[in-house]
């Protein structure tokens, strides 16, 4: 984790990165300072604003955490976008039956396994796409997410449209019941935080103290090399595809049972595509993924702070996220190209 | 050195003391008010017309200012809901916030409930007749049904083939509503002042899904637009938030063909294409904000549910009209009589274009004879009407 001169990696990568950022800004005649400065006040500087930014990261870090296992098995899971949708989808479906005899608690606890599930099949489609159609990962997901985009809008202007309404607006609300319960004064519901804290231990422990995390990372580092200790990197790779996809999926339900309390087209927010940045940016340590994460719901809740302080559109704060996860990754490649030069 | 930073502490103190007396001193002569707009406030369209209204508040009462975020919607900003951002206008000091979307309906009544210290103004929707929202929420909505039945007069006077399009945003009660004034008003031009047969007169709906174009999401206006054109319509009635039935008229005006528009929202709506352009029915947001934000600022607010009328002796009265109706280039100047006997009509109320007989699109009887609609039989229309071309629901 850290370099020669003793500084640790993560500074050697996002100093560099920030510096980029600051000198784009600059060139648009925009302090650095400034926009800092607003999106800090807007993202933590009071608890409901810090609680605006953990609305959104935790379904980042559920994505994540999908991500990196399947990072971790080598494989490219662009197709995460629809995992999310599918869960909300698949949430949804549950959330829909709140007139049964079921209790409420016992209806939210289904719809998340729900949303487990129908994350997972989407990645696991994905995974036998590749298995199976020799079909590349990235382009099985890209399909794929175009099918859940359209199967998302016709379940909101078909089967689960508003009486008498035909619109883009999203179904109709939840029972007041079935949203998860949020204490006064926040604004996330605690039990989905519990839940994502859990999830990423869960990842954490996986990946770095189990046989099958092992087995993971031994599938990423060389898919034929670990045949040799009696490995199936498909079916380790599929497994993994699975898990991503479930996990995305969870952070489906959150969106329609905490953040939107119905199914809208979108849904997924983008955090599908947002996270794999982020896990890049981390370079695919667990450790540092949160950490990020929290940075980039920062950025992602204080940017609605550009616009209405700034007079500067809100827009601006993709692009910081997207510059710094380039020069980040350039910043990476090139320590990593002077490492092996003095390596050899 | 301790004195030193008990000095330090002390001088920081008083600025801090200093400051927060300061803005206190401040905030209280001020009266900050949000308003939330569901598309980008240069739309020349509906957020635009709100948005300037809300500039007009802070020139009528001293001390209002304008807190404003515009593309309130998960399209253009995901992961941010309504609430998130009325936290955020309140922890400004807001004291009264607008919300400008029939979407924004779920969030407006969430954070109505969340800060019922706060007045909240829900544009187009009905929550106060409903009772779903607390006394903290008023509605405010202007009666557009007169501003469509002058666009779809205006319309039949002028189309050539007798075939009118509509471009529709989604299907709700508010829609169905102003498509079926726009009908009524272009049957009557067609029947009544050119004396054709109804038979001849088409009147097509096409929905995009939304309010504005969400590429991936809704169906392309512009394509829906041009599509009409393709199809034989000359003339096209805008029902959605931005431009493009105007713009794909002027095109194709340029490119030869006799097609005229009809956008909606903005008083300057049509200055994207106004030779193609028969006129505008336009919202005056000033009137209804006038009173509401006055109402709260005095500290005279009651809930109230504001439908508002045209000032019928000067509709297009910027102090006094919530509707508007401007005509623009394209309009043929020989049918200004008939356009200005027809709003004459419509104000001393000698004409109601919602009377029967009249059918719904499925067949059953709507109205009998000389049976006029009530208010509320009009703002909750179920169904488009018979004669109507596109989907109900």
């Amino acid at each position: 984790m850290t370099s020669s001169l003793g500084i640790p990696r993560f500074i050697i990568i996002t100093v560099p990165a920030l510096g980029v950022v600051s000198l784009l800004l600059l060139s648009l005649g925009i302090s650095p300072l400034t926009i800092a400065i607003t999106l800090a006040r807007g993202s933590v500087l009071s608890w409901l604003k810090f609680n605006h930014v953990l609305s959104v990261w935790i379904p980042l870090l559920l994505c994540s955490c999908g991500l990196l296992f399947t990072f971790r098995a080598g494989l490219w899971n662009i197709g995460i976008e629809g995992q999310v949708v599918c869960g909300a989808i698949g949430a949804t479906l549950v959330l829909r039956l709140g007139n049964t005899y079921l209790p409420a608690a016992m209806l939210l606890s289904l719809s998340f396994l729900s949303a487990f599930l129908a994350g997972g099949v989407w990645g696991a489609l994905a995974g036998f796409l590749k298995n199976r159609g020799g079909v590349n990962e990235i382009f099985g997901g890209l399909g794929l997410n175009f099918v859940a985009q359209g199967a998302i809008l016709w379940f909101i202007l078909g089967p689960w449209k508003r009486e008498g309404m035909a619109s883009m607006s999203g179904t109709d609300l939840f029972a007041r019941e079935l949203w998860m319960w949020v204490p006064r004064g926040w604004r996330t519901a605690p039990a989905a935080l519990i839940l994502t804290v859990t999830v990423f231990l869960f990842t954490a422990f996986i990946l770095s103290a189990t046989r099958f995390g092992l087995k993971i990372k031994a599938v990423g580092l060389n898919p034929k090399a670990s045949r040799l200790f009696g490995i199936n990197p498909d079916l380790t790779g599929f497994t993994a595809m699975i898990i991503g996809g479930g996990l995305a999926g969870l952070a489906g339900a959150v969106q329609v049972s905490c953040v939107y309390h119905r199914l809208i087209p979108s849904i997924s927010s983008g955090y599908g595509y947002l996270a794999l940045l982020i896990v890049m940016l981390a370079n695919y340590k667990v450790t540092l993924t949160p950490i990020i994460c929290l940075l980039f719901a920062c950025l992602t809740a204080g940017s609605i702070q550009l616009p209405i302080t700034l007079q500067i559109d809100s827009s601006l704060s993709g692009v910081i996220q997207g510059t710094l996860v380039l020069s980040g990754l350039l910043a990476h490649g090139l320590q990593q190209r002077r490492l092996l030069r003095k390596g050899s | 050195m301790k004195h030193i930073t008990i000095l330090l502490q002390t001088i920081l103190a008083a600025c801090f003391l200093f400051f927060s007396l300061n803005s206190s001193f401040g905030a209280d002569s001020k009266y900050p008010f949000g308003l939330l707009m569901v598309g980008p406030s240069n739309d020349h369209g509906w957020s635009q017309a709100h948005f300037e209204a809300g500039k007009e508040m802070e020139k009528i009462f001293p001390g209002a200012e304008m807190i404003y975020i515009d593309k309130v919607n998960p399209a253009d900003r995901p992961g941010i809901t309504i609430p998130m951002l009325v936290d955020d206008l309140v922890s400004k000091g807001a004291k009264l916030i607008i919300g400008n979307s029939d979407d924004m309906k779920d969030g407006m009544r969430e954070a109505s409930m969340m800060h019922p210290e706060i007045n909240f103004i829900h544009i187009s929707g009905d929550d106060v007749i409903t009772g779903k929202s607390g006394v903290n929420l008023s509605n405010l909505m202007g009666r557009m049904t007169y501003g469509k039945m002058m666009a779809g007069f205006t319309a039949a006077m002028s189309s050539q083939t007798g075939k009118i399009a509509y471009l529709g945003p989604l299907i709700n009660a508010e829609t169905r509503r102003l498509t079926a004034a726009a009908y009524l008003g272009a049957r009557y031009a067609w029947t009544k002042i050119r004396k054709k047969d109804p038979a001849d007169l088409k009147f097509k709906i096409s929905w995009i899904g939304f309010w504005f174009n969400i590429p991936g999401v809704t169906s392309d206006p512009t394509l829906v637009a041009g599509s009409f054109i393709d199809s034989g319509y000359d003339v096209i009635i805008s029902g959605i938030d931005t431009t493009e039935a105007l713009v794909v008229a002027g095109q194709k005006r340029k490119g030869g063909k006799d097609v005229l528009a009809i956008p909606y929202d903005y008083k300057n709506g049509c200055s994207s294409a106004p030779e193609a352009c028969l006129g505008v029915p336009y919202f005056n947001w000033v009137p209804g904000y006038t009173r509401l934000i006055g109402n709260s600022m005095t500290g005279k607010w009651k809930q109230e549910f504001l439908w508002l009328s045209p000032d019928w002796k000067s509709i297009n009265n910027p102090k006094t009209s919530p509707i508007g109706f401007k005509t623009g280039d394209g309009f043929d100047e020989k049918n200004r009589k008939a356009l200005t006997d027809f709003q004459a009509s419509l104000a001393d109320g000698s004409l109601k274009l919602f009377t029967g007989p009249l059918n719904f699109q499925d067949g059953t009887v709507f109205l009998k004879d000389k049976v006029s609609a009530t208010d509320e039989q009009i703002w909750n229309l179920p169904q488009l009407l018979e004669g109507m071309g596109g989907a109900s629901k």
